[in-house]
C-alpha cells in the first residue's frame, strides 16, 4: 500500500473526510451499510446468493474498468468474452454420459473444472487478440460501435453454433469444481471460491494499475499521441490490457457457468454488456474500489427491488432496468465521474 | 551560449528538401534546414508558415511526401515511438503533461522504456536539480501546477529521455509575459548546463532571438531567410513576413 493510501485509511483522516462531506467516503459507507443491513434482514442463504452474484459482476466490472477506466477505451463487447469463457468451460467439463441422452449432443471432454479453467481463459485470450487487433484500428465512437458489433457476433455464434453450444437449448449440468475428491456443491463453498478469484482479480488489477505499465495506460487515456512521442507503442499497450481484461472476463464466465450449472445465449445478450458498462460508470472510472462498489450497488438494487411491496413481480425486471437507467442519467448530470471515480466518461 | 567544437561543422539533424502535404494542402515545400551539435536554433514565422510541421516531420507525425530527414548523416526512417530512443526528444505544443499523474510520474514517463534503474534515477536527479520547483512539488498532481510550471515539467520530461537534440514546439504559447521570460531562461539554462542541442519553434520573436545561435524564418512552407539573430534584426524580413509582404519564394 502506498504512503498516500495508508494516510487515506487512518482513522483521523477518515473522520476528517466524513466531516467534510467527502462523497466518495459517504457513498462507500452507504453501500456497505446497505449491503450489511440487507443481508442480515434476508438471512444467510440470501446473503450467500447475493454474494455470489456480486463476486461474478465484480470480477467483470474490475476487468472492464481496466479497459474503459484506465485506458479510456469504451467497449460494450465485454459480454462476448464472458460468454466465450462460460461456453469454453461448459464444453470442456461437459459430461459424455449425460450428453448421450441429448438429441443435439455437443462435443464432450469431461475435464475437471480446474483443468478446464486455464484453457478456457487461454481461449478467451486468443479470441481477444483477434478482436483487439481489429479494434486497435479504431478510436472513439467507431471503437464503441465495433465493440458493439463484436457483442452481437458473439451472441449469434452462441445462438447459432448449435453443434458447439446447443443454441437456444443451452448447456446443462455444468460441472462444479472439485478439489481432490471434494466437490464444491455447497453454495457457501462456491461463494468462498468466487471471493478467492475476486481477490486474485483485484490483486492482479491493482498490480497492473500501480505499475509503470498502468501509468502508461493512464497516459494513453489522456494523450495517445504524446505517449508515442515518448517512445511507447500505444497500440501494443492497448492490446495488452484488452487481452488481460478479456481473460479476466473469461474467468468470470467460467465461474458463472459452473455456479449456475446452466448457460444459454440469453445470459450473454448486449443488454448485459450495457449493464456492465453502467456498473463501471456507476462505481467510477479508473477505480478498482469503484468497480466493487458499483457491482455491489447494482446487485443490491437488482435483488432489493424484489421486495418492494407495491411492485408486481412481473414488472420487477423492467423496473430494475428503468431505475438503473434513471440512476445513470442522474449520475451523468450531477456526478459524471461516478461514485468514487477519477475521470469523467 | 556555450560553444562546442563542431558548431560550424556538419548538421546533427537536418531536413533536406522536405515536403509535407496534408491532402491537397502543401504545408512544407522542399524545405532545408538543420541544427549542429550544441546549437540552439529557432524556427520562426507567421501562423500557417509550417513551423510546427517541421518538428512533426522529424517526429514522423506529419506525412512527408518528399525529401529526407537526416540524423547523424543518415536518413531517419524510424517510427515515432523509436525516434526518442535514437536521441531526439520532442516537447509538443500546449505542454500536454499528464494531468492525472504526479510531477515525478510525468518525468518518469520520459524514460520509462529504459531498463537501467540507476540511469533513470540519475536523469531524474539532473532534472530536479535543474528545476528546483519540480523537486519541491514532485508528489503533486500535474493538474495542480500553473501554466509556467507545466511548461517546466514538459521540458523536464523531454530531458528525461537523455536527448542529443530537444525539439520544442511553441514553449511559450499561452503563457503570461513574465512566465515567457522564465521559459526562455530555462531553455538557455538547458543549453548551458546540459549542452543539449535545441531546435525551438517559436512565435515570440523578440524573446527567442535573445537565446538562439541561429534562426530560420519560414513563410508559406518555405525558408525565406536564415542567419544569426543579429543578421535577422538588421533586416526587415520579419516585418515583411508578418505583414504578408513576402510570399513563399526565398
Amino acid at each position: 500500500m502506498t504512503a498516500l493510501a495508508r494516510r487515506a485509511f487512518q482513522p483521523g483522516e477518515l473522520r476528517r473526510r466524513a466531516a467534510a462531506g467527502d462523497v466518495k467516503l459517504w457513498a462507500s459507507l452507504l453501500i456497505l451499510v446497505w449491503a450489511a443491513v440487507f443481508m442480515i434482514w434476508q438471512g444467510l442463504g440470501f446473503a450467500i446468493s447475493i454474494g455470489s452474484v456480486f463476486a461474478i459482476w465484480a470480477i467483470l466490472a474490475v476487468s472492464l474498468n481496466l479497459v474503459v477506466g484506465y485506458a479510456g477505451l469504451l467497449s460494450v463487447g465485454h459480454i462476448g468474452f464472458f460468454g466465450i469463457g462460460a461456453y469454453a468451460a461448459a464444453i470442456l467439463t461437459s459430461n459424455a454420459s449425460y450428453e448421450q441422452l441429448r438429441t443435439e449432443a455437443i462435443p464432450t471432454f469431461a475435464w475437471p473444472f480446474f483443468a478446464a479453467l486455464p484453457v478456457s481463459i487461454a481461449l478467451v485470450g486468443v479470441a481477444a487478440v483477434v478482436v483487439g487487433v481489429v479494434l486497435n484500428r479504431f478510436r472513439d465512437d467507431i471503437y464503441v460501435l465495433v465493440s458493439f458489433g463484436f457483442a452481437i457476433i458473439a451472441f449469434n455464434v452462441f445462438l447459432n453454433g448449435r453443434g458447439l453450444t446447443r443454441g437456444a437449448f443451452g448447456v446443462h449440468q455444468i460441472a462444479r469444481p472439485a478439489i481432490g475428491g471434494w466437490e464444491l456443491t455447497g453454495e457457501l463453498e462456491f461463494l468462498i471460491l468466487l471471493l478467492v478469484f475476486l481477490a486474485l482479480t483485484v490483486a492482479v488489477s491493482w498490480l497492473i494499475v500501480t505499475s509503470s505499465f498502468g501509468r502508461v495506460l493512464t497516459a494513453i487515456r489522456e494523450d495517445e499521441q504524446a505517449i508515442e512521442v515518448f517512445g511507447y507503442r500505444a497500440t501494443h499497450y492497448k492490446l495488452a490490457i484488452w487481452v488481460i481484461s478479456a481473460m479476466l472476463a473469461g474467468l468470470a464466465g467460467a465461474l458463472f457457468a459452473s455456479w449456475t450449472s446452466f448457460i444459454d445465449p440469453n445470459s450473454f445478450i448486449l443488454l448485459e454488456s450495457v449493464l456492465l458498462v453502467s456498473i463501471v460508470i456507476l462505481g467510477g472510472l479508473a477505480s478498482i474500489w469503484g468497480s466493487l462498489l458499483g457491482a455491489m450497488a447494482f446487485v443490491l438494487l437488482e435483488e432489493g427491488m424484489r421486495f418492494l411491496p407495491f411492485l408486481p413481480a412481473e414488472y420487477v425486471g423492467q423496473a430494475r432496468q428503468a431505475v438503473l437507467g434513471i440512476l445513470l442519467v442522474l449520475l451523468m448530470l450531477f456526478r459524471p465521474q461516478g461514485l468514487v471515480g477519477r475521470y469523467r466518461l | 551560449m556555450n560553444a562546442p567544437d563542431d558548431r560550424n561543422g556538419a548538421m546533427l539533424l537536418e531536413l533536406v528538401d522536405v515536403s509535407v502535404s496534408y491532402g491537397p494542402v502543401r504545408a512544407l515545400n522542399e524545405i532545408s534546414l538543420g541544427v549542429r551539435k550544441g546549437e540552439v536554433v529557432a524556427v520562426m514565422g507567421p501562423n500557417g508558415a509550417g513551423k510546427s510541421t517541421v518538428l512533426k516531420a522529424v517526429m514522423g507525425l506529419a506525412p512527408v511526401v518528399g525529401g529526407a530527414v537526416i540524423w547523424r548523416g543518415r536518413p531517419l526512417a524510424a517510427a515515432t515511438h523509436e525516434i526518442v530512443k535514437q536521441g531526439i526528444a520532442f516537447v509538443p505544443q500546449g505542454r500536454r503533461v499528464f494531468t492525472h499523474l504526479t510531477i515525478q510520474e510525468n518525468l518518469e514517463m520520459g524514460c520509462l522504456y529504459l531498463n537501467d534503474h540507476a540511469e533513470k534515477q540519475r536523469r531524474l536527479q539532473t532534472v530536479l536539480d535543474l528545476f528546483p520547483v519540480l523537486h519541491q512539488k514532485r508528489r503533486d498532481l500535474a493538474s495542480q501546477m500553473s501554466g509556467g510550471q507545466q511548461q517546466m515539467l514538459a521540458l523536464g520530461r523531454g530531458l528525461m529521455a537523455g536527448p542529443d537534440v530537444l525539439l520544442l514546439d511553441e514553449p511559450t504559447l499561452g503563457l503570461a509575459p513574465i512566465v515567457v521570460k522564465e521559459v526562455f531562461a530555462n531553455v538557455a539554462k538547458i543549453s548551458h548546463t546540459l549542452e543539449t542541442t535545441i531546435m525551438v519553434v517559436e512565435h515570440n520573436i523578440k524573446g527567442v532571438l535573445d537565446i538562439v545561435d541561429r534562426a530560420y524564418v519560414l513563410n508559406m512552407g518555405r525558408v525565406v531567410h536564415d542567419g544569426t539573430p543579429d543578421s535577422i534584426r538588421e533586416t526587415d524580413i520579419l516585418t515583411r513576413v508578418f505583414l504578408g509582404k513576402v510570399d513563399g519564394e526565398p
